[in-house]
């Protein structure tokens, strides 16, 4: 837990990410197995402290996004991830001890199947509920809110979410929406009838699933904690990212209304939209802080999904998709972290957008798939760090030679002064291992600033 | 018929449904309206291609093109000369890969374009797709897929094919954020299609159509 000094209230956001980095790179309350694993994570994390703040660090980081290449690594299923604790322990450490990455960016990747199962999601499909067990867990397109609800919404977010949205993304917590408004627990006389729909069967049934899942929820979480452990005690790898959170507009658009349904939103009802964004960004906000608070690490991930190049024109990215992001982004550097932007897709026609003047230089970390690298470089220099992404068919589909080749070519070109990372344009799910290897060889090979020219 | 056009390209959604109800209310022959709001849709294929319209077109679009489909199609009368259709296409979502989006744009806009298409769905079995070539003996085929998962299900697809002696029957295009130039080797795919109107334009070169 990152414990506030007593003066925070009168920190700028600068002190106060200080503060948060300085914390996490020296992991006072933490302890280490072995010095020499102390000495590695303080450097590695210092590393990434020197990256985003636009320092000249040891060497160029290596930053992948590593998910589904584990498991298939270790010759385990995407269904195993999800059920087999052991066996999802099992294939950490052995990607870990053959590939010896320098930080923990997988955990955030590895959910737990009986949770779902216990509450009927239907938000998604899983190996072995909707997709076959060597499938990845994926989105099921639906309007999971009604056009109708957007007032609703608007109104009470949580209400909402706690009524109407979870009992239907959540088969098995249907009867939530009996529940009676939290405020009529004001007086003892009206206590007990709230408390009365509670003691029906369809309730009762709601609340043991909730019980059951959360208990599902724990030992996954416990099974978690024990592959990070060593990995942390013995490996001193820091973990990444120590939160999430998501842009207004894809919170709505990605399991809310859906894609279709916010695409025809923008047409029938923008006002709507954009007042639903405005709502949720508070909430956008709290989820990065309270988490990342909890996990003392400054960084909040964001997956960037539906403002890439040919998903909104310039107008309308400017209009309904930034507005907000800026603000939750702006939200989260003003307490002191680190958003931790994923752009997915590309956003080679948002650079102007994006490098906006009231973002503070070194207080935000993107990492960049199908976009022109070079223009990034010119435009976020000074301003922000950022990741080069190695296009996935690369890593999958091309040679180790042709991998160290980009890796050379984009330190070469992009590396100067810092501020760049190695990182991949995807989710690793499908690679070869020898490309693997590569990728962590090459960077460190190639980006070291103290080497001679 | 310009009204129409004008207000479909405008994105003008309960303006194009009037409009094509009044036209065809007031004797318009509906083939004729199919034809204009067809029009309408290649402007706007033609304005994503250039970057003047986006992925929210395309979908309005669609949505647009099926209200005035479902308005004339049942109006149209007996006997009238349908445009005969360029070419057959069966595309899918390959299997183990749930994602509909760009497969269900790639459908109209192939649709208003003049192909004659059968969308197999989701998750399609490398099995379905070697039936349906074999029942439907189309010109092209489409295999579309978001996760890298899905490369090697479209490359047991293709080699499916390939082993019903069908390959040689059949041009074959992947599409998918994650698909490039190397994936289409991987897959041994003919082409690959970064977007929906590349996949038209793909169509129509294989049907020698300039």
């Amino acid at each position: 837990m990152f414990t506030k000094p007593a003066s925070w209230d009168k920190m700028s956001a600068a002190e106060r990410r200080v503060a948060r980095m300085n914390s996490w790179v020296e992991a006072k309350d933490r302890k280490f197995a072995t010095p020499q694993a102390a000495e590695n994570y303080r450097l590695r994390a210092q590393r990434v402290a020197d990256l985003i703040f636009l320092k000249k660090p040891d060497r160029v980081p290596c930053l992948p996004w590593v998910a589904g290449f584990i498991p298939a690594y270790g010759g385990i299923t995407p269904h195993d991830v999800m059920y087999d604790y052991e066996k999802l322990k099992t294939a950490c450490w052995k990607y870990t001890e053959d590939f010896n990455p320098e930080y923990n960016v997988f955990s955030g990747a590895f959910n737990p199947g009986p949770v779902f199962d216990r509450l009927d999601y239907k938000a998604y499909s899983w190996p072995g509920h909707g997709v076959p067990v060597d499938r990845s867990f994926q989105t099921v397109e639906k309007e999971f809110m009604q056009a109708s609800e957007y007032d609703d919404f608007i109104n009470d977010p949580e209400a909402y979410y706690l009524r109407t949205y979870m009992p239907r993304v959540f088969g098995a917590l249907g009867s939530l929406g009996m529940l009676p408004p939290l405020y009529a627990t004001m007086e003892l006389p009206f206590v007990p009838a709230f408390f009365v729909p509670m003691g029906l069967p369809e309730m009762q049934q709601a609340l043991q699933a909730l019980m059951d899942a959360g208990k599902e929820a724990l030992r996954w979480a416990t099974a978690m904690a024990e592959i990070d452990a060593p990995l942390f005690e013995v490996r001193g790898m820091p973990a990444l990212p120590g939160a999430f959170t998501k842009a207004p507009f894809d919170i709505i658009g990605d399991t809310m209304r859906g894609t279709m349904g916010i695409m025809m939103d923008k047409f029938r009802r923008p006002d709507k939209v954009l007042a639903a964004c405005e709502r949720i960004t508070p909430t956008a906000i709290r989820m990065g802080v309270h988490v990342a608070t909890a996990a003392d690490n400054p960084f909040v991930f964001i997956p960037m999904h539906k403002g890439a190049d040919g998903y909104l024109s310039d107008k309308d990215f400017r209009k309904f998709y930034w507005p907000t992001f800026k603000a939750t982004l702006l939200g989260l550097v003003n307490e002191g972290l680190v958003p931790w932007n994923f752009v997915e897709g590309g956003y080679n026609e948002r650079l102007d957008v994006i490098t906006d003047p009231d973002i503070p230089a070194g207080s935000i970390y993107w990492t960049f798939d199908k976009t022109d690298l070079t223009r990034v470089k010119e435009r976020f220099r000074g301003w922000a760090a950022f990741g080069a992404g190695i296009p996935g068919s690369l890593m999958f589909t091309g040679t180790p030679e042709q991998v160290e080749a980009w890796i050379r070519d984009a330190i070469d070109t992009l590396a100067e002064d810092g501020g760049m990372a190695i990182g991949t344009g995807v989710v690793l799910d499908h690679a070869t291992p020898e490309n693997v290897r590569m990728m962590f060889e090459a960077t460190e090979r190639y980006g070291n600033y103290g080497a001679a020219a | 018929m310009q009204e129409l056009i004008d207000a479909f390209t405008d994105m003008r959604e309960e303006d194009t449904a009037r409009i094509a109800r009044e036209l065809i209310d007031s004797g318009t022959d509906p083939l004729e309206v199919l034809e204009g709001a067809r029009q309408a849709l290649e402007i706007i294929g033609k304005r994503f291609e250039t970057g003047e319209a986006f992925i929210p077109e395309l979908l309005m679009s669609g949505e647009m093109m099926k209200d005035i489909s479902s308005y004339a199609k049942p109006r149209i009368i007996q006997g009238s000369v349908e445009v005969a259709k360029l070419g057959k296409v069966v595309i899918g979502t390959v299997a183990g890969d749930i994602h509909n989006l760009g497969k269900d744009i790639a459908t109209t806009m192939l649709d208003i374009n003049g192909f004659d298409v059968v969308d197999l769905g989701v998750d399609v079995p490398v099995r379905t797709f070697v039936d349906k070539i074999r029942e439907i003996q189309p010109d092209v085929v489409g295999m579309s897929g978001l996760l890298t998962l899905a490369f090697d299900a479209m490359k047991e697809t293709v080699q499916a094919i390939e082993a019903a002696g069908l390959r040689g029957s059949v041009k074959i295009m992947i599409g998918g954020a994650t698909v490039d130039e190397s994936i289409r080797d991987y897959v041994g795919a003919d082409a690959y299609a970064p977007t929906a109107m590349a996949g038209v334009s793909l169509a129509r070169q294989w049907k020698g159509i300039v």
